[in-house]
C-alpha cells in the first residue's frame, strides 16, 4: 500500500516537475530571454589590497585616520555613521584631548534636551556620544538628496557584496554612460538627478561622485590624496567601522587554532594508542 | 537492551555505591556512552557525526543562553542590540559568529549524518525509530534556524519571515487567516519577532528532549556499522569507552578546527549582506534568500511554475516542499532490500550517488535568482529527487542482486570468524 501510494506521488511531483520543465524550455528557446543593461553593463568589484585583509590582516591606522578625515570632509555631509561613537576614534590612534576636540568640532550637532525650558535643541557632541546624523531624520534626509536616502556607513562593507572592493570600486567608477548602452538600452540611460556607474547594482546612482578630483582632503601625514587613494583610505576605515574587532578577532583565531591542533594532534595519537591490537 | 556480554557498572567507592542505590545516575551513564555500551568495532568515521551533531547542539544552547542575556527582542532596537552585542559586550563578536556560524556547522553535521543514514540504510528494521525520531530533530533544527534567522532583524530576517509564513498563505481559503495567526499580523512586526524569539528558545530544549530519545531508541538494537551485518558475538564489538570515546574525541578536534578556521577568519563567509541592513518593509531586496542549509528545499518550492488545473503552482511548491522532507518518514517501508550496506548493493550505490550529486546541485540552485535556466534546472533536480525516493529506490529493492555479505563483522575485519563463515545461512541479514 505504502509503495503504491508513493510511487502515485512521485509519479505526480515528478511528472509535472518534467512537464513545466517542457514548457519552459520550450519557451526557452523560442523566445530565449533577452539580457538585461545590468547584465550587459554590470561590472563586478576591482580588486582591492588592504592591510586587514586576509588571517593575519591588521588594520594601518594611519590609513584608517587618513579614511576617517575623508569621511568626516566628505561622506558625513550625506552619510550618518550612527553605530560609531566619538569615543571608538581613539583605537585609531588618536589621543584623547584629539577626540575631545573631534567631538566639539563636529559641523553636526547632538540632538538634546533644553535643561533650562525641556524643549528639544541641539548641542556640541561629546566623545560619549556617538556620531551625529547630518539629517533629522529619513524625511530630512530625503528632502535634502533629491528624495534619495543616502544609507548609513556604520556597516556598509558588510552589507554589500564585495566588501570594501565594492566602496572602493563604486567611488572611483563614475563614468560618463557608454554610447552602447544609449543605442541598446535607452531605458537604462542615466535619469535626471543620476550618475552612471557600473558597479552600483541597477548602474544608475542617486550619488554624485563625491570624490570628483584630485586633493579635495589635504592629509595631515603628506600622503597624495588622489580620488584612488582616498577611496582607497575611506574604504579602508569602513572595514574598521563595521567590524572594530577584527583584530582581536584575528589574534584570538590564531590562539584558538593553535591550541586545537596541538591537542587534536594528541588526539589522534591517543586514539592510535586505545586502538593499537585491535583490527577494524 | 544491549548485549549479553556488556559489562555492568560497578560502584567502587562508598559515595558511588551510596549514589548507586539512591539515584544510578553514573551506571546510565556508564551503560550509555561508558564501558558498558558493546559497539561494533568497524565504524567508520562517518558515525563519529551524530557524536558531533550533539555537540553543535551544546555549542548553540550555550552561545545563545549568553546572547540572550543582552539581546532584545523588540522590533524597534533587535537590529541594534545585535550590534551592540558585537561591538560592546566581551567577546560578544566571537558568541554571535559562534552561533550563527555554529547553525551552518550544525547542519553541515547533520546532513552527513543523515546521507551517512541513506547509504547504510539505517533506517530500516530493528532502527525504524531512530530514523523518525532523527527526523523529527531535523525538523524542529529547521524551524529553530529559521526563526533564530528572523531574530538580528536585518533584511533578510524581515523578508525571510514574510515569504516563508507566506508559504501557508498558499493554503485554500484557510491560509490567510493562518498566516496572520502566526505572524500575530499582516507582516512580520514586533508580535512576530516577540514570539519566535519565545519559540527559538523553547525549542532547542525540545530538540534536547527528542535527541535523548534518539539516543535511547538507538541503544535498544545498538549501532548498525559499515557492513550492515548485525553483531553476533562478543568479537564484533568494542566497548564504547575507551575506544570511540577517543575515536570521538579526535574527530571532535577535526570539527572544532574547521568550525574555528570559519568563526575567526571568514565569519560572514555563509552569511547574506543584506542582514547588516536593518529590516524596512517598504524596500524589498532584489534576491530574498533563505540560509544556504534550506536551499535545496527553497528550489523544490520554486520549481512549481504551472498551476496544475485547480491547484496553483504556489500550492505544489508548498506541498511539493513539505513533501520532500515527510517522504523521509516512509523511507523504512520504501527500501525493501534486506540488505543495509550501500557497499553491498551496487545499483543503489549508483543511484545514491546521482541522489547526493542532485542534491548539492539543487542546495546551488536554490541560491541562484529565481530566472532562467536555473529554474528549469530546478525542475529537472527536483523530478530526480521524488523519483528517487517514491519510485527509484522501491524498484532497485526489488530487482538488485545485492553482493555477498560476510558472515560477521568479524569476519570481514579480520578475514575469518570462528563462529562461521561467509556462504553459509549467514546470507540472510539479521531481521
Amino acid at each position: 500500500m505504502i509503495r503504491i501510494g508513493a510511487f502515485l506521488v512521485g509519479l505526480f511531483f515528478s511528472g509535472w516537475l518534467l512537464v513545466s520543465f517542457g514548457v519552459g524550455a520550450a519557451a526557452y528557446i523560442s523566445e530565449p530571454p533577452q539580457p538585461t543593461a545590468e547584465h550587459e553593463f554590470h561590472l563586478h568589484p576591482k580588486k582591492l589590497a588592504l592591510s586587514s585583509d586576509g588571517p593575519m590582516g591588521k588594520f594601518d591606522r594611519q590609513q584608517l585616520q587618513r579614511g576617517f578625515q575623508v569621511y568626516k570632509e566628505v561622506c558625513s555631509a550625506c552619510h550618518s555613521m550612527r553605530l560609531v561613537a566619538f569615543r571608538n576614534l581613539s583605537e585609531l590612534g588618536y589621543t584623547e584631548d584629539e577626540v575631545k576636540a573631534i567631538a566639539a568640532n563636529w559641523p553636526a550637532q547632538t540632538p538634546s534636551i533644553d535643561p533650562a525650558t525641556g524643549e528639544a535643541t541641539t548641542r556640541k557632541p561629546l566623545p560619549s556620544d556617538y556620531i551625529p546624523s547630518p539629517h533629522a531624520n529619513e524625511t530630512a534626509a530625503r528632502a535634502a538628496n533629491n528624495n534619495a536616502l543616502p544609507p548609513d556607513l556604520s556597516l556598509i562593507t558588510k552589507a554589500r557584496h564585495g566588501g570594501a572592493a565594492y566602496v572602493y570600486s563604486l567611488l572611483t567608477g563614475y563614468q560618463d554612460p557608454p554610447a552602447e548602452l544609449a543605442k541598446k538600452f535607452p531605458d537604462s540611460m542615466p535619469g535626471p538627478g543620476l550618475n552612471y556607474n557600473p558597479y552600483f547594482a541597477n548602474l544608475n546612482i542617486a550619488m554624485a561622485n563625491p570624490l570628483g578630483s584630485d586633493g579635495i582632503v589635504t592629509y595631515s601625514d603628506g600622503t597624495n590624496a588622489t580620488r584612488e587613494q582616498m577611496a582607497k583610505d575611506v574604504a579602508a576605515f569602513l572595514v574598521w567601522t563595521a567590524e572594530p574587532t577584527l583584530e582581536k578577532r584575528h589574534q584570538t583565531g590564531w590562539a584558538v587554532l593553535i591550541f586545537l591542533i596541538i591537542a587534536t594532534g594528541l588526539g589522534y595519537m591517543a586514539y592510535r594508542n586505545v586502538w593499537a591490537g585491535v583490527k577494524h | 537492551m544491549s548485549f549479553s556480554w556488556a559489562k555492568h557498572y560497578e560502584p567502587k567507592s562508598d559515595l558511588t555505591k551510596w549514589l548507586d542505590e539512591r539515584l544510578p545516575l553514573p551506571r546510565l551513564v556508564y551503560g550509555a556512552i561508558g564501558g558498558g555500551y558493546p559497539v561494533p568495532r568497524n565504524l567508520n568515521y562517518f558515525w563519529n557525526f551524530g557524536v558531533l551533531a550533539g555537540i553543535a547542539l551544546v555549542i548553540q544552547i550555550v552561545t545563545g543562553i549568553i546572547m540572550a542575556m543582552h539581546y532584545a527582542p523588540n522590533a524597534l532596537v533587535a537590529f541594534d542590540s545585535t550590534e551592540h552585542i558585537m561591538r560592546d559586550v566581551n567577546w560578544g563578536w566571537m558568541l554571535r559568529y559562534a552561533h550563527a556560524n555554529g547553525a551552518s556547522f550544525f547542519f553541515i553535521v547533520v546532513y552527513i549524518h543523515i546521507f551517512r543514514g541513506l547509504y547504510f540504510s539505517s533506517y530500516k528494521a530493528p532502527r525504524e525509530m531512530i530514523w523518525l525520531l532523527g527526523l523529527v530533530i531535523f525538523l524542529l533544527m529547521m524551524a529553530t534556524a529559521f526563526m533564530g534567522y528572523v531574530l538580528p532583524w536585518g533584511q533578510m530576517s524581515f523578508w525571510g519571515a514574510k515569504v516563508i509564513t507566506g508559504l501557508f498563505g498558499a493554503i485554500p481559503l484557510v491560509g490567510e487567516p493562518i498566516q496572520q495567526w502566526l505572524l500575530g499580523g499582516y507582516a512580520p512586526d514586533n508580535a512576530a519577532l516577540n514570539r519566535f524569539f519565545s519559540l527559538h528558545y523553547l525549542l532547542p530544549f525540545v530538540i534536547a528532549g527528542v535527541v535523548i530519545l534518539h539516543i535511547w531508541a538507538l541503544h535498544i538494537p545498538g549501532s548498525s556499522n559499515p557492513t550492515g551485518v548485525e553483531v553476533k558475538s562478543e568479537s564484533d564489538t568494542v566497548p564504547f569507552h575507551p575506544y570511540y570515546t577517543a575515536k570521538d574525541g579526535f574527530g571532535l578536534g577535526v570539527f572544532l578546527i574547521l568550525f574555528c578556521a570559519v568563526l575567526f577568519f571568514a565569519p560572514n563567509m555563509l552569511g547574506h549582506p543584506d542582514n547588516y541592513i536593518p529590516a524596512n518593509p517598504l524596500s524589498t531586496p532584489a534576491h530574498i534568500v533563505p540560509e544556504w542549509y534550506f536551499w535545496p528545499f527553497y528550489a523544490i518550492l520554486r520549481a512549481f511554475t504551472f498551476d496544475f488545473f485547480i491547484v496553483p503552482a504556489k500550492l505544489l511548491g508548498v506541498l511539493a516542499m513539505f513533501a520532500s522532507i515527510l517522504l523521509l518518514f516512509f523511507l523504512p517501508w520504501l527500501d525493501r532490500s534486506p540488505v543495509r550496506s550501500g557497499n553491498y548493493r551496487p545499483l543503489f550505490r549508483t543511484f545514491f550517488i546521482v541522489l547526493v550529486i542532485d542534491v548539492l546541485i539543487l542546495g546551488y540552485l536554490g541560491g541562484a535568482p529565481a530566472e532562467e535556466p536555473y529554474v528549469m534546472l530546478s525542475q529537472l533536480a527536483s523530478a530526480y529527487y521524488f523519483a528517487h525516493f517514491l519510485i527509484i529506490l522501491p524498484i532497485i529493492s526489488k530487482i538488485e542482486k545485492p553482493k555477498p555479505l560476510p558472515f560477521s563483522i568479524t569476519e570481514a575485519v579480520l578475514g575469518k570468524d570462528s563462529h562461521g563463515t561467509a556462504g553459509g545461512p549467514a546470507l540472510q541479514p539479521a531481521e
